[in-house]
């Protein structure tokens, strides 16, 4: 909400022969919040993953894991945590230690550190859930994919309560350079904090960002059962697929806006209530203006009255976790009636048809209001999520 | 250089204080090391890397599921240690 960027210079010899020398790294190292038996055995990604869910069950009100403490039954818990790389880190750390220190000093810890599933397997034990324990994997729409599946794991009775997210830790050389190589990513080292520029004319690719944003879904018959406070109702998901090329968007937003009618066609969402979209807007040339497009095809001129967010401005793209983080503000945003803003839009683009929070933070109306989430991911995939307030 | 059965306490205790988070007054000879010392199957591989490394001696994965205490590894590594 202060509109700060958390983009910073990547420090270090490892770092310093690469065209991108900037990220969102995370203020905090979640290796130092974890105790260090813990943290030496989870990926950075399921380290993020764990103390986001940590908080979220806390805040849920919840104050053991499921079983006869917290009157919840196992059985009835899921977790939903999606990545889009997985312990890539990890992967890349140990051949390090195969290729310099000899096949006995490989990690027996690497396979489970390693697996996408981790993080979402390892929030499971910590919190007990034994209705289904899932990853979807879907890149950069990972951790929106994670929040519908998890949706629609309450709706069809296989659970009560889910914990669910999306988690990310790339920040290494390796996936630098590979995004990089996709000419994809904003090449602005001389200026960390503006270089995510979603919408403003200058834009030049994404910013890498990390960390992991999980919520606590839980169906309103429990919620209520247990006088939990509620934060709002998530209506479900549309989905599309662009099937159109592995990485490009697609240049009309013709699946985005498939995804969107999708999400108007199986939920009771209308467009007129819609006050608040946190975009996936990555900073990227095409992305950016697909979306709009998309937005613009599907709701007409209710999206004169949708107050549109890119997040990305400040957090940089968190890949799997964005889907996350991006639901957490999404949902806040409802809960507190206060759009983010979108920073670094000096100069508007022009084919940008639609109303941006620029600078500052705006207020949402009172009364009834939803709110969209867009993400997307190489391959095609597109995820939107609705939420109504309570 | 060969170790003292003392020496080889302390450097197990060190060794398991880093991978377990065990205070290393916790790690005694008659100490299980899944039962007592949260050290489960994959940890003991660690366990058993670092005591190699640190104590100049191989112990080879077929002799592994025979150190179930501290005291079966500090004899085992007395007997084998170069």
């Amino acid at each position: 909400m202060a509109g700060r960027s958390g983009v910073k210079p990547l420090e270090g010899e490892r770092f310093a022969e690469l065209p991108v020398r900037i990220a969102a790294l995370a203020a905090v190292d979640p290796g130092d919040v974890l105790p260090r038996p813990l943290a030496r055995r989870l990926d950075r990604s399921a380290q993020f993953a764990l103390i986001a869910a940590r908080e979220a069950w806390a805040d849920a009100g919840y104050t053991a894991p499921a079983g006869e403490d917290s009157g919840l039954a196992p059985e009835r818990l899921g977790t939903v945590i999606a990545s889009g790389i997985g312990g890539v880190t990890t992967l890349l750390d140990q051949y390090d230690v195969l290729k310099e220190k000899g096949v006995r000093r490989v990690s027996p810890h690497t396979v489970p550190m390693l697996m996408p599933n981790g993080p979402s397997a390892n929030v499971g034990l910590e919190v007990n859930a034994r209705a289904g324990v899932h990853t979807p994997v879907s890149a950069c729409a990972s951790g929106a994919e994670a929040i519908g599946y998890a949706v629609e794991m309450i709706r069809t009775g296989r659970a009560d309560v889910v914990v669910a997210g999306g988690t990310e830790a790339a920040i290494h050389p390796l996936p630098i350079a590979a995004f990089a190589n996709m000419m994809a990513m904003s090449k602005n080292n001389e200026s960390p904090t503006t270089a995510s520029r979603p919408y403003d004319t200058g834009r030049d690719g994404f910013v890498l960002g990390e960390g992991a944003g999980v919520v606590i879904l839980e169906s309103e018959e429990h919620a209520k059962a247990r006088g939990a406070r509620i934060y709002c109702e998530a209506l479900g998901q549309g989905l599309s697929a662009d099937s159109h090329h592995i990485a490009q968007p697609e240049p009309s937003g013709r699946g985005i806006a498939a995804a969107l009618q999708h999400l108007l066609d199986s939920t009771d969402l209308k467009p007129s209530e819609i006050v608040h979209l946190n975009a996936h807007a990555t900073s990227t040339p095409q992305g950016d203006v697909a979306e709009i497009k998309a937005l613009r095809k599907v709701l007409g001129e209710d999206l004169d009255h949708v107050a549109v967010s890119a997040t990305k401005s400040m957090t940089g793209h968190l890949l799997g976790g964005a889907g996350g983080i991006e639901t957490v503000a999404t949902v806040l945003a409802l809960h507190h009636r206060l759009a983010p803003p979108t920073i670094n839009v000096d100069e508007l683009d022009p084919e940008v048809d639609a109303d941006i929070v620029r600078g500052e933070p705006r207020p949402l109306p009172q009364g009834t209001i939803a709110a969209v989430n867009n993400s997307f991911g190489f391959g095609g995939h597109n995820v939107v999520l609705a939420f109504r307030s309570v | 250089m060969a170790f003292t059965q003392e020496q080889l306490v302390e450097g197990l205790a060190e060794i398991v204080n880093e991978i377990a988070g065990i205070p290393v007054e916790d790690v005694k000879l008659d100490k299980s090391f899944t039962d007592d010392l949260d050290v489960d199957s994959l940890s003991m591989v660690e366990v058993v890397v670092a005591a190699e490394e640190r104590f100049d001696v191989k112990i080879p994965d077929e002799d592994v599921k025979n150190l179930k205490t501290v005291g079966d590894a500090v004899d085992y590594i007395l007997k084998h240690q170069a």
